[in-house]
């Protein structure tokens, strides 16, 4: 038994990492139709994975250890945050192991480290991206926290895993903080995975950057890693945003079985196909805000899932206790 | 009794998202997007007053429903949208209190008010009692609009939110005021615009701009 539920583990890890260019691929693809230019081909973020991994490492002289190192960090971070979300089944080691608040915690981690290997050279673009990154993490940061406790209101627990079996128990329940907590979570996923409002991830403009300007000095397989952990963690956040918002087919405590498991991925892929088209029209029709009116958009993320809880304590208490 | 229940939450789905326009509004620079948001909220204010009817089964809070259709979500925002064409109006000016601190403002004002209803709303009947709390919150975020806009465009418009919450507190609270009452205040409100778009040409003429601190002074240097 154990085996099998950590073969599940492994090969639900083993998907995540997979289909996460597939995820970033599709997002450019689906933002290319929209505003009328030729898309790329689908699987154009693997052709470049590969590219970058045949090419040799080009390094700074001055550059430490902790430049090389991070983005085996960031890339293991990413995995493990993979495998701690419940995008296919909640019954598994790794999800039972650490709640959303450790989470988050992983997150951070992988900022801070990013972050330091930035200023690590010492060229300007690059310490100007840490510090813009650093300051709309610590914005974006208290905003996701709020959303999560939403959750963790509305169902009594802070596992993501129990959060969907929650809400596998009780499918009919519509709490108006809901609302409020899911487009707060929206405006940070945005925000954290450097897509439009805040960040623009196709810019070659180096003064607008900020996640763009962290990469600038990195080359060859080092770039792949870190390229390939920023597509894992837009599809995290996605997943994350999939196990509070939508579980639907995500296999539950308990209910075993390959055919709910083929069930799951292909909700999965479904949900995914429907959240890249969403996440192209956003930024098709939306503009990148100024930099110092990131504040004002996190801010207002901040306020909605608070909004949010206050809702849930006026409004929600009374119709399902 | 389920289904009543299955309204019940419908209709404090859309009190929340009453409540989240009355933030877009707090949030948004441009006058038109001010317009449209509460076209919104008319429609919202509209099918919430439809469930309520529904579940009550009262006919008279069906024609208060189309009367909140007719003026608020189609005649109010057409009559704003043509006067801020004809002022060329679109933007209020960056308002008195920065928009992340207004926000703030708000969030206490929210907390005030669902403290404030928590006793009246045990006392009511209803099923929609809960939602007395966002009614009051709406009322209270369409006074700091007032309060914060520098323009008389927008002011107008948060006047417009007021009444708009209004109205909901009362199909909340006590299913809907008396049809005379309610026929009279629309009356009122469209009477209430088309004075105040006279005023805006006044202001402008005298003062060449719609910013209403001119107004402060009595005399001019």
């Amino acid at each position: 038994m154990r085996e099998i539920t950590l073969a599940r583990q492994l090969g639900e890890v083993a998907l995540a990492i997979a289909i996460a260019p597939l995820f970033t691929g599709w997002i450019a693809q689906c933002r290319a139709w929209m505003q009328n230019r030729s898309a790329p081909p689908l699987l154009q973020p693997y052709r470049m994975l590969r590219k970058l991994f045949q090419k040799d490492v080009a390094l700074a002289t001055e550059a430490s250890p902790l430049f090389r190192a991070t983005p085996y960090v960031l890339f293991g971070t990413m995995v493990l945050a993979a495998a701690i979300i419940p995008s296919l089944a909640t019954d598994l080691p790794f999800a039972q192991a650490a709640d959303a608040i450790a989470l988050i915690g992983l997150f951070a981690t992988a900022r801070v480290f990013q972050s330091l290997a930035a200023m690590d050279i010492g060229t300007a673009f690059g310490t100007m991206g840490a510090r813009r990154e650093m300051m709309v993490g610590f914005l974006a940061e208290p905003a996701l926290l709020m959303v999560m406790f939403n959750a963790f209101l509305l169902y009594g627990s802070t596992a993501l895993p129990s959060l969907v079996d929650g809400y596998a128990a009780h499918p009919a329940l519509i709490d108006p903080s809901v609302i409020f907590a899911a487009i707060a979570f929206l405006m940070v996923l945005l925000a954290e995975n450097a897509r439009i409002p805040i960040d623009n991830p196709a810019t070659h403009l180096e003064l607008t950057m900020i996640h763009e300007a962290m990469l600038l000095e990195y080359s060859a397989r080092h770039l792949a890693l870190m390229e390939w952990a920023s597509s894992l963690k837009l599809f995290n956040y996605a997943c994350v945003g999939f196990a509070l918002f939508f579980p639907w087919g995500i296999a539950t405590h308990g209910v075993d079985g390959t055919g709910t498991l083929l069930l799951a991925i292909v909700a999965l892929l479904g949900k995914l196909a429907v959240a890249g088209a969403v996440l192209a029209l956003i930024e098709s029709i939306s503009a990148k805000l100024r930099l110092f009116r990131a504040p004002e958009y996190l801010a207002i993320a901040f306020l909605l899932a608070v909004l949010g809880l206050l809702v849930h304590l006026l409004l929600g208490a009374n119709t399902h206790a | 009794m389920l289904k009543s229940h299955l309204i019940a939450q419908l209709v404090n789905l859309l009190a929340a998202g009453l409540l989240l326009i009355s933030f877009a509004m707090l949030s948004r620079r441009r006058t038109q997007r001010l317009i449209l948001l509460y076209a919104w909220q008319g429609a919202i204010l509209c099918l919430s007053t439809c469930l309520v009817a529904y579940d009550a089964g009262l006919t008279e809070l069906y024609y208060s429903a189309a009367l909140t259709l007719i003026l608020k979500v189609i005649g109010l925002p057409w009559i704003l949208h043509r006067l801020i064409e004809r002022l060329g109006a679109q933007w209020d000016r960056e308002p008195v209190v920065n928009i992340p601190l207004t926000m703030l403002i708000g969030l206490v004002l929210v907390i005030f008010a669902f403290g404030l209803a928590q006793p009246i709303s045990e006392m009511a009947t209803t099923i929609t009692r809960n939602t007395l709390g966002i009614a009051l919150a709406v009322i209270l975020l369409s006074f700091l609009m007032m309060i914060t806009r520098r323009k008389a465009v927008t002011q107008v418009i948060g006047f417009l939110a007021m009444e708009n919450g209004l109205f909901f507190a009362a199909t909340s609270a006590t299913y809907g005021m008396p049809m005379v009452i309610e026929l009279g205040i629309a009356l009122d409100v469209l009477v209430g615009v088309f004075i105040l778009g006279i005023f805006f040409f006044q202001i402008r003429e005298q003062f060449d701009s719609l910013d209403l601190h001119h107004l402060e002074a009595l005399k001019e240097d």
